[in-house]
């Protein structure tokens, strides 16, 4: 190989190496981004006030910035939205998985890609129709914006990600353990759920979490329908996220007001992260076996 | 009959998880039909020419949406223009050149951690990184900069699946020929991986379309008409920020459920899409 060669080889590599480093520059940046601008007013209010304060008056004349609500229910939010979204997601994923002949199989996958792809906004607008101002008459409650129809929203926005996730886990249980259950005498549907459920435990576990994931980072979808006033969380009281927090007040804020906001980005990048870092333990522990 | 020699606590748990398989399937896919035909039947009635093609107008006090239909194509074109070559050079690096490890893991573990970060964390760093501290202002550029990004784990997850698919002879024989790294690679690698690249660009497609909090303050609402490169420095709105700034701010349900129906529309293009060009490629791989 001529000396030209070598050297362009060497640039060429160079060049992917950076492009391959990109990824990592990004991450940095948002973690740099978020300690850097989010500590100032932690240092400046007190994390234990920050942190565990119960009122959020920011425009007051008075301000005080505790964000004990918006922990509080974005916590409760995705707890609700697990409670409701997970069995159904659990139990379409067992038939969609194990059950469903070829065609319902691609047809319902399909419609849940679709359900996948349709914009936080489209949830948002439907739930402001349709499910607020049906809780109001359900419930007979003076307004239907509440931590319940989040809730709602919530679970039918991480349906898709639940599904999919188990369905993957679900058909890589080997299919002996299945043949071996069934040559005992057991029955279909029992085999899937004592053999081939238990096998894919972690996977599923994994759903769940990728499932708390979405519905604790979800924000335009949930600004719209829950009402948006900083309580603390209550199933029919109007209430705010740490997300919808940071996006209902990031358009006029200033001063000490948006390095609070930025502080409660923060606190949503760590959730995140513990997140992630539990999901990655399952998925690990997936691939160990 | 099997089915008569089986307990009844054991027939009581098979037809009770049969039921509960039933009525979950049953209930997401009502879910979906619901949401589809509600948005539909809703929105389609508004769409009109009018809409379509005008900008907003306060003295005639009417709504167009032109503005909105532009943003979005121009953020959609300079997203893609930046993160393709990002997205393809880094799974090229990981699969071609990466020989040590730790630096695979490395980055394989920052791009999961960037796809788990919540749009609207990206939206603030995106507007304290591009708009203030580079100083693009409030701009679709520095909208599609955050956007890029979101979508460069994708584009770099499909890229190096399908690389992984390009069996390793084809390289060999290259090799084997006398061809250099970069060449193998050019014209080897590269044109085995066009699968990947296609699902990578539809699916960061649906994302660029479907994606409203990361633009808020980086794109931020304008509805002015603008040409491409005058557009990417002035600030505007994407078609789900303006459903949003019509349904929350204004009020406007009607304009909103015209520009859900368009979005409901293009969601369902671009699923079909997806599926159609994973079996063209699959139906190619195998001949």
């Amino acid at each position: 190989m001529t000396n030209k060669k070598r050297l362009l080889e060497n640039i060429i590599h160079g060049i992917f190496l950076i492009l391959g480093l990109v990824t990592i520059s990004f991450v940095l940046l948002i973690s740099l981004y978020l300690i850097i601008s989010g500590i100032p007013a932690i240092r400046e209010i007190g994390l234990i006030p920050f942190l565990f304060g119960k009122t959020w008056a920011s425009t007051g004349a008075n301000p005080s910035y505790g964000i004990l609500p918006f922990i509080l229910t974005s916590v409760y939010g995705a707890a609700g939205a697990i409670v409701l979204g997970v069995p159904i997601g659990f139990f379409s994923a067992v038939y969609l998985a194990k059950l469903a002949p070829k065609k319902v199989k691609f047809v319902v996958g399909e419609a849940v890609s679709l359900l996948a792809g349709i914009p936080s906004v489209v949830y948002g607008l439907v739930g402001m129709l349709v499910l607020v101002p049906g809780i109001r008459k359900v419930f007979n409650v003076p307004d239907g914006a509440s931590l319940l129809a989040a809730i709602v929203v919530l679970a039918i926005m991480i349906l898709p990600s639940i599904i999919k996730v188990s369905i993957t886990a679900l058909e890589a249980v080997p299919k002996d353990y299945e043949d071996a259950s069934l040559a005992l005498g057991a029955t279909p549907t029992e085999t899937y759920f004592r053999v081939s459920v238990p096998a894919a435990k972690s996977g599923i576990a994994a759903a769940v979490v990728l499932g708390v994931g979405r519905a604790i980072g979800e924000a335009m979808a949930v600004i719209m329908v829950s009402g948006n006033a900083p309580n603390m969380p209550e199933l029919f009281q109007s209430v705010r996220f740490l997300t919808t927090a940071v996006a209902s007040e990031m358009a006029y804020s200033s001063g000490l007001q948006q390095q609070a906001l930025f502080s409660i980005a923060l606190v949503l990048f760590l959730f995140i992260m513990l997140i992630n870092a539990t999901l990655n333990f399952f998925l690990k522990g997936n691939k160990e076996k | 009959m099997i089915t008569n020699k089986i307990a009844k606590k054991r027939r009581v748990y098979i037809s009770l998880m049969s039921a509960l398989m039933t009525i979950s399937s049953l209930l997401t896919c009502a879910l979906v039909i619901f949401l589809v035909v509600y948005v539909l039947a809703k929105g389609i009635p508004h769409i009109t020419w009018e809409l379509l093609s005008t900008k907003p107008s306060y003295i005639k006090d009417t709504i167009g949406i032109l503005p909105d239909i532009l943003n979005t194509l121009y953020i959609l074109i300079a997203t893609l223009a930046f993160v393709l070559p990002l997205g393809v050079g880094a799974a090229i690096y990981l699969n071609e050149y990466a020989t040590n490890k730790k630096i695979v893991t490395i980055i394989e573990y920052a791009a999961e951690t960037l796809s788990g970060i919540p749009s609207i964390i990206y939206g603030l760093v995106g507007m304290l990184f591009f708009c203030q501290f580079l100083g693009f202002q409030t701009s679709l550029l520095a909208g599609a900069l955050t956007l890029v990004i979101m979508n460069l784990p994708t584009i770099m997850r499909t890229t190096q699946e399908s690389l992984k698919t390009v069996p390793q002879s084809y390289r060999e024989g290259a090799f084997g020929l006398g061809a250099g790294k970069w060449r193998v690679i050019r014209t080897v690698v590269l044109p085995g991986c066009v699968d990947g690249v296609i699902t990578g660009c539809i699916l960061a497609t649906g994302r660029i379309f479907g994606e409203s909090a990361a633009l808020l303050f980086t794109a931020g609402f304008a509805h002015a008409l603008n040409g491409f490169f005058e557009g990417l420095t002035s600030a505007g709105a994407t078609l789900t920020v303006a459903l949003y700034v019509y349904a929350k701010e204004r009020g406007e349900f009607e304009v909103a459920f015209a520009i859900a129906a368009i979005l409901m529309v293009l969601t369902l293009i671009i699923n079909l899409a997806a599926v159609w060009v994973g079996k063209y490629f699959k139906g190619r791989r195998n001949i």
